[in-house]
């Protein structure tokens, strides 16, 4: 489904990586490592459509996505290092807002909630919560909105270890439901039989 | 596609009631920065009956330019407008939305507001409702205009004095179509011409800020 192929990617005039290339298929999980500066959010954010690579392709079932970037907007969940909740609003309010930016619908908020326990916090505004308990709103909106591609830079940072397993149990469920997912992590996050991609190396997969 | 940008709008709406505290100081400011030209220039009702319009309007474009770097700096900031990319609505709705709730917290404000300050400067009676009525036709101008500077430098960390420096120069057709609509009918002339001029600096930039406004949030996100 998601195919690339030679990808560089050039930042500030530096090399990042190149020659990067891999292909999945429904179900499949790739999991990004590397030492910090390797690339990984870089590459996250090239699958993304958010930036252009520098050279190679990025296709998804056999259509570059710069060609269509309005239609592989849709496909994607992208969760970055900034969580994109607002400490002003409620943790409903940010979840059941991010869901209609998203374009899903609002029978799935409760389910969602519920999965990351998030139900005993609804009413309280984000500001008044950890940096872990924040993470699980940002989390919550993979499971409001299904989308096929989950784009997951660090999701396991602040998580405990419950809520951690909650993460992996969702991913897992992702691609049982034939969806794909691409997670940048340290080794805190553990996936079922990936695909590994060592940024950094010279010789990647 | 459309959910997508009332639910931006509503989100905005209910954050400016939230910190509807920082919204009145920029009228503060607004209300502060006039009272201090009785002090400067001196408290006679002719000179300030005649400077009056114009001071309002300049620091009305002021007040909004003061307020733009709230327009999409905390969104690049907080992971907020890689979201808003990946949503089906299209990012140039998206913008046009954030600038209404924008507008509404900011130049709606200030052209309420508006007539109160015209008596605190001695201006007839007439300026009671041509200021608010210039104003509402031209601060959304003002805003949409400077949400291009916003979103140029939001990339960049240069902060808000950048862009007010940046949109400036575009904001002037808008002060002196705006100015001269306002003095004309605070003196009883016809002021259909420069009324009209300014609703079609609106309409041009209902059009085209936000396609600008999109393409330099992509620059900053790319």
């Amino acid at each position: 489904m998601l195919a690339v192929e030679g990808l560089a990617c050039r930042r500030g005039g530096r090399l990042v990586f190149e020659a990067v290339s891999f292909a999945l298929e429904a179900g499949d999980a790739l999991v990004l490592s590397g030492a910090n500066g390797t690339g990984k959010t870089s590459l996250l954010r090239l699958l993304a459509g958010f930036a252009r690579p520098a050279q190679g392709s990025v296709t998804w079932l056999g259509r570059e996505i710069t060609l269509e970037p309005a239609e592989h907007a849709q496909r994607v969940h992208f969760l970055g290092f900034a969580d994109g909740v607002e400490g002003l609003l409620s943790v409903r309010e940010n979840l059941a807002y991010q869901a209609a930016l998203l374009g899903g619908g609002a029978d799935t908020l409760d389910t969602a909630l519920a999965t990351f326990d998030l139900v005993e916090f609804a009413a309280r505004p984000a500001r008044e919560l950890s940096s872990g308990q924040r993470r699980r709103v940002a989390l919550a909106r993979l499971l409001a909105v299904p989308r096929p591609l989950w784009l997951l830079d660090e999701p396991g940072v602040a998580l405990d270890r419950a809520n951690r397993a909650r993460l992996e149990a969702a991913i897992e469920r992702q691609r049982e439901e034939g969806g794909l997912v691409v997670v940048a992590t340290h080794g805190d996050v553990r996936v079922r039989d990936p695909l590994v991609l060592e940024l950094g190396e010279p010789n990647p997969c | 596609m459309l959910r997508a940008a009332v639910a931006l709008l509503e989100r905005d709406l209910r954050l400016a009631r939230r910190r509807f505290g920082e919204n009145l100081l920029v009228v503060g400011f607004f209300t502060l920065a006039l009272a201090l030209f009785p002090l400067g220039v001196g408290a006679s009702p002719d000179v300030l009956g005649r400077i009056g319009a114009g001071v309002i309007w300049v620091l009305a474009l002021l007040a909004v330019l003061l307020g733009l770097d709230r327009l999409f700096q905390p969104d690049l900031e907080g992971g907020g407008l890689e979201q808003m990319l990946l949503s089906p609505a299209p990012l140039e709705l998206l913008v046009l939305a954030r600038c209404l709730a924008h507008w509404l917290g900011t130049g709606l404000l200030l052209a309420l507001a508006s007539p109160l300050l015209a008596i605190l400067v001695h201006l007839p009676a007439e300026a009671l409702w041509a200021l608010p009525l210039t104003l509402l036709l031209g601060t959304p101008t003002l805003t949409l205009l400077g949400s291009i500077g916003a979103a140029l430098l939001a990339g960049s960390g240069k902060g808000a004095l950048l862009a007010a420096l940046l949109v400036l120069p575009l904001d002037i057709p808008v002060l002196i179509f705006g100015l001269s609509a306002a003095e004309a009918l605070i003196a009883g002339l016809d002021a259909t011409g420069a009324l009209l001029f300014m609703g079609a600096f609106l309409l041009a930039a209902l059009a085209l800020a936000p396609l600008a406004t999109a393409a330099a949030l992509r620059l900053a996100l790319g």
